[in-house]
């Protein structure tokens, strides 16, 4: 594999884990979030500032990143207590602006200019790099599957779809919204602040437009693209709203208008997303394994 | 003092703003309940479309008409095309399509007529007016005037007109407003005409008073029209406005008077997360 290649590969497998922790909050508990790029920049910037500050190895600094992301998610999912539906989409837009303008003003988050001089990740004296770093990423990535999976088979898991589908009567029955939307926030926020993590020893140098709003948007677009509380919706969606871009560079000034009009497309013919309920793939890979008989 | 006039004169127009651009996105989230994001593309197409026709014509009347009739167009063009086929789906997936429409028109904006700063410099046909050391330019009457000039007409047509009835029955129960013999669709298509029509003025009002047009000026109001509605309430009309002016004037005095080392925009979210900790239906909503 060439060296560009690899590099899209790893961004791919970076922003597919964060997607799935966003697909958690979204597509498992039904809180719409439009501010996941804030958790992924927290995420991140924890990471660099551990690095370059206090010269922690990314092994011990990645429990602190996951518990501090983590907590500011808890803490930023309160509001998702008191609000609900399109009151919680425009307050995490505002909690993305707000995160963003504190890491672009504030100098101790070296406002304009960022964070440099990230270390690369090392494994066992190995300097990660290339294919390395890229292996890193996958095996993240397939650990957040797994959480993914037993999320949906486990009681709590079970709980946040009852939450989804009617949380007046999942309430009635004994389960209670203030945890449950509290522990899919926790989980998600943590996910993202993983991806942030790889994300900062990736690049070696962070600033606050990495995780802007439009890097929100793009995230949930993956999520609906690939299809909403699937387990492979999020990878699928991260895979080709990453590589798309990719391909169409040749078209240099018509791209941005590209994929827009592609995610306009596909959210106007296939809201459910590819591999939702009724998705083009999903129903496309059923007819398969049924042997090609409909 | 008379500086802190000068600022307050300043914020109003700024408010004043701020409430033409918010009117349309209160009055489709009223009716359909979608947030309506690429109504900031809406505005940026009239300040274009303003700029191109008042070079062809030469008149501010014939190009604020134009730019209006073709923004109306572009945003029944939009209700037909994206939300309507997605009113059967939960909301953030119209809200997905709505940005998406947005961040299209604005590059289709940047290609047409490229990225670079136009300047809008419309001579306007009365004097600056001066109250001893204070001066009130053109410019800022006209934002005052047109404003005053837009929510009284609005205010006539919801309240007083058949149409406003048929508009307001179909906002609380579209249903019911079908069943006694409104036709709803027709309602939201002239909800759609009024408030691209809205936006295709503050377009060019913009335009005017900072001299500048460009395929970005959107970007800020899209998502800052998004937490006024929230503050006034969603959906509620006068909230808006109200928010709106609050807003445009408490922004500008803070970055006046107070050393805030947060940008105003990120200043407008926090007002609006706290409002909504302590009135979590907004300043004019119902629960």
């Amino acid at each position: 594999m060439s060296a560009y290649v690899i590099t899209i590969a790893t961004l791919i497998a970076i922003y597919a884990i964060v997607a799935c922790g966003l697909n958690i909050i979204v597509g498992y508990a039904g809180q719409i979030s439009l501010g996941h790029a804030a958790f992924f920049g927290i995420g991140a910037y924890t990471a660099a500032l551990f690095a370059t500050k206090t010269g922690l190895s990314f092994w011990y600094a990645l429990p602190c990143v996951l518990i501090i992301s983590g907590l500011v998610g808890l803490l930023l999912g309160l509001p998702s207590l008191r609000v609900r539906h399109d009151f919680l989409a425009i307050t995490t837009i505002g909690i993305n602006f707000i995160v963003e303008a504190i890491f672009l003003y504030i100098p101790f988050f070296g406002g304009a200019l960022g964070i440099g001089g990230i270390p690369r990740v090392t494994l066992f004296g190995l300097t990660l790099k290339g294919i390395g770093f890229f292996w890193l990423c996958t095996g993240f990535l397939v650990l957040s599957l797994a959480v993914c999976w037993w999320f949906t088979r486990c009681w709590a898991g079970m709980a946040c779809f009852a939450l989804r589908e009617e949380e007046e009567a999942a309430a009635g029955l004994g389960i209670s919204p203030v945890r449950f939307k509290l522990l899919a926030f926790v989980t998600g926020t943590a996910m993202a602040g993983l991806g942030g993590a790889l994300y900062a020893h990736y690049m070696r140098f962070i600033s606050a437009t990495d995780f802007s709003f439009p890097v929100s948007i793009s995230l949930l677009s993956m999520v609906v693209v690939g299809g909403m509380g699937t387990l492979w919706g999020p990878v699928l969606g991260a895979l080709i709203l990453s590589a798309l871009p990719e391909l169409f560079r040749p078209l240099v000034d018509y791209r941005i208008l590209f994929t827009t009009t592609l995610l306009l497309l596909m959210i106007r013919f296939q809201p459910g997303g590819l591999l939702g309920e009724t998705g083009f793939l999903r129903s496309r890979i059923a007819a398969w394994s049924r042997g090609g008989r409909r | 003092m008379h500086l802190f006039i000068e600022q307050l004169l300043n914020g109003l127009a700024m408010g004043a703003i701020y409430a033409l651009v918010t009117l349309g996105l209160a009055l489709v989230y009223g009716i359909l309940r979608i947030l309506h994001v690429a109504h900031a593309a809406v505005y940026t197409v009239g300040a274009y479309a303003g700029l191109y026709l008042y070079g062809a014509f030469d008149s501010l009347l014939l190009a604020a008409l134009g730019s209006m009739v073709f923004c109306a167009a572009l945003g029944v063009a939009i209700e037909r095309f994206v939300y309507f086929p997605l009113l059967k789906y939960p909301p953030y997936v119209p809200l997905i399509g709505s940005i998406a429409v947005m961040l299209a028109i604005e590059e289709l904006c940047r290609l047409i007529a490229g990225p670079y700063i136009l300047t809008f410099s419309a001579p306007l046909p009365f004097p600056d007016i001066h109250f001893g050391s204070i001066t009130i330019s053109a410019t800022l009457t006209a934002v005052y005037c047109v404003t005053a000039a837009v929510l009284v007409l609005l205010w006539y047509i919801t309240s007083r007109t058949e149409l406003g009835l048929a508009m307001r029955a179909a906002s609380q129960d579209m249903p019911m407003a079908d069943a006694v013999g409104i036709n709803s669709h027709f309602v939201i298509t002239v909800t759609f005409v009024i408030g691209s029509a809205i936006a295709a003025v503050a377009g060019m009002l913009v335009g005017i008073y900072y001299n500048q047009v460009y395929p970005t000026m959107g970007t800020v109001p899209a998502y800052k029209t998004l937490a006024i509605i929230v503050v006034g309430g969603l959906g509620s009309v006068p909230g808006a406005v109200i928010a709106a002016l609050l807003l445009g004037v408490a922004e500008t005095l803070l970055i006046g008077y107070a050393q805030i080392p947060l940008p105003r925009d990120a200043l407008a979210f926090i007002a609006m997360i706290g409002v909504l900790m302590w009135r979590s239906e907004g300043l004019m909503g119902s629960k």
